[in-house]
């Protein structure tokens, strides 16, 4: 079932568009916001909301580049391939990253943390090599820059923890 | 020198709101426009000799006569603008959607009313995150002062204009295909005709226009015919935005001429090859552009000038190819996009770019054969204009035909030494 949360955005979206139909590549968008990725269950809800086969919904689903139909890290790593970045160092990013982070293009860092993926052209061809990090723009890209914004986004994830488990931040900790 | 679609750009910095925008000058010739008949608005774009900036460069006048008018016209007619820049080497429309989206409304606005369109759908690759963003923004702007709704600046025009932001697939920039995206469903591309102008989206009249050529139309309302022509080194209107990337010493973006020469771009403005890399090649305007060499550094970047010289002006973003980078290894590259980016629609293009990236890994890898050459000769022949359903196959044979002709030692010394002579 969609969450009540999506289900208000997607209707949200339906101003723009004539059929309910159309709706789908949006809604498929707001279920992966919210779900960091679309399973087959996702497939069902918003096939379900918008009276839609759930197979046909998934040839959709399917065709486009930015619906994750496998589960992804808390961060995605769109690196760029394209020809730009090619030539200015993309192999050298890629293998760099193997190193740093253990993964190949499509794989996934065992602590849930990144994931890996070889993007198209991100329109940065002047500053290539560039990449993305979830919505983030990054370019002129050599290994030493690499580490410096893994570096950041490890630190992110560090204080996240520890706001984790220090508790919410008004001190109710009382079960409830 | 005038750079009527950059002059407000500040990269950096804020793009202009509404009241800089208008301050500027902005939206008179939506006013000016409203004042015309819908066909001096057509007529004045005629006249002005503006050619699509995708890279197909079709007359964007005749393009939009064919959109059926008249009362007995169906409605709703939709205008959309293909904001879609994915091809790989092109980085020109970002800087207008991020630079001044107040222009692209206004140019959707007049020619969405040049062909009395109701509703308007910007078609925006997802990455371009700013981009959205900002062009959110401005539409709101543009409804709240009345430009975008009921009765356009008191006129008895209206217009609707919704943002959307695709899920991305290179095949959704061909505009059958973006249509079917918009639709909600796989993009791929349908048979024309009939074309979009007569049955498009939801089958209704529909026209589809990139965004640097919608940011040209408001100028050639507001100046006249005569000035557009005049910006222009060749017999192609306006200026372009004008792209290198490589390795050369200052990559970059400029708007130019129309018409200006290969060599002015990349030695004037780009500032030529860096240090210890010499110049080997280029792909003039984007992925699906035929190879050029030195020899035609001294053609004229438009439309007319680079197909007489084999090759297409496409986008005009043009990619360096350097004496260190491995010209088989760039067409992998290249056809890997190809194959991944096919939609699957039609076997020549699915199978055939298969066939084609995994031939050109083989000569990477070092297991070439004296007969893959021929092979490649024939898919190329395969993949061109006439034997599949859109022009993706045919944007894909360009690199590779032109670059087994001007790189066909480098190839040879793949089959014979059996390596990538790049790879140490």
């Amino acid at each position: 079932m969609l969450s009540e949360e999506e289900k208000q955005e997607i209707e949200a979206q339906s101003q723009h568009y004539p059929t309910t139909r159309a709706l789908c590549i949006e809604a498929l968008k707001i279920v992966q916001e919210h779900r960091g990725w679309v399973s087959d269950e996702g497939i069902a809800d918003v096939a379900e909301a918008l009276q839609m086969a759930a197979a046909e919904l998934e040839g959709v689903a399917t065709f486009y580049n930015m619906i994750f139909r496998k589960p992804v890290g808390r961060h995605v790593i769109l690196l760029c391939d394209s020809v730009s970045c090619w030539i200015m160092g993309y192999d050298r990013l890629r293998e760099h990253f193997r190193a740093r982070l253990g993964i190949g293009l499509g794989e996934t860092t065992a602590d849930g943390c990144f994931t890996l993926l070889p993007n198209v052209c991100l329109g940065a061809c002047d500053h290539a090599p560039a990449m993305m990090i979830d919505s983030t723009h990054y370019q002129d890209l050599d290994p030493d820059r690499l580490d410096e914004i893994l570096a950041k986004y490890r630190m992110e994830e560090i204080r996240e923890e520890k706001k984790e488990k220090r508790g919410p931040a008004d001190g109710n900790t009382a079960d409830p | 020198m005038e750079t009527p679609l950059t002059r407000s750009i500040a990269p950096e910095k804020a793009p202009p709101d509404l009241a800089q925008y208008e301050k500027a000058g902005g939206y008179a010739a939506l006013r000016k426009a409203l004042r015309m008949a819908p066909g001096d608005v057509t007529a004045a774009v005629k006249e002005a000799n503006l050619r699509g900036r995708g890279g197909a460069g079709f007359p964007t006048a005749q393009k939009w006569s064919f959109v059926p008018m008249g009362d007995d016209a169906p409605h709703p007619k939709y205008f959309i603008c293909n904001a879609d820049e994915m091809e790989p080497g092109t980085f020109k429309d970002r800087l207008l959607l991020e630079g001044d989206p107040h222009q692209l409304i206004e140019g959707m606005i007049v020619s969405a009313y040049a062909v009395q369109a109701d509703v308007g759908y910007i078609f925006l690759r997802w990455a371009y995150k700013l981009a959205a963003q900002r062009l959110e923004q401005a539409i709101a702007e543009a409804y709240h002062r009345g430009y975008l709704g009921r009765n356009i600046a008191g006129s008895s025009y209206s217009l609707e204009l919704h943002l959307h932001v695709s899920a991305g697939r290179y095949m959704c920039g061909e505009e059958t295909a973006l249509l079917n995206a918009l639709e909600g469903k796989r993009a791929n591309p349908r048979a024309k005709p009939p074309y979009p102008q007569v049955s498009g989206l939801w089958g209704k009249p529909t026209v589809v226009n990139n965004v640097e050529t919608l940011c040209c139309v408001p100028h050639i309302v507001n100046k006249g015919a005569a000035w557009f022509k005049n910006l222009s080194r060749s017999g192609d209107g306006g200026t372009k935005l004008y792209g290198v990337s490589g390795r050369v010493k200052k990559p970059g973006l400029w708007e130019l001429p129309m018409g200006t020469p290969i060599r002015e771009i990349l030695e004037e403005h780009a500032g030529g090859m860096r240090n210890g890399y010499r110049f080997r090649g280029l792909l003039p305007g984007g992925a699906s552009t035929d190879f050029m060499i030195a020899d035609h550094l001294d053609v004229a970047m438009d439309f007319d000038s680079m197909q007489a010289a084999g090759s297409r002006l496409g986008t005009g973003t043009m990619i360096i190819l350097d004496d260190r980078t491995c010209p088989v290894g760039m067409l992998h590259n290249l056809e890997h996009f190809f194959a991944q980016e096919s939609c699957g629609w039609c076997t020549p293009c699915w199978s055939g770019l298969s066939w084609v990236e995994q031939i050109l890994k083989g000569l990477e890898d070092g297991k070439g054969e004296a007969s893959d050459l021929e092979r490649l000769q024939s898919h190329a022949r395969l993949l061109s204009p006439g034997h599949t359903f859109c022009a993706l196959a045919p944007g894909a044979a360009e690199p590779l035909q032109s670059g087994l002709k001007y790189f066909r030692d480098d190839f040879d010394r793949h089959i014979r030494e059996k390596r990538c002579p790049w790879r140490s």
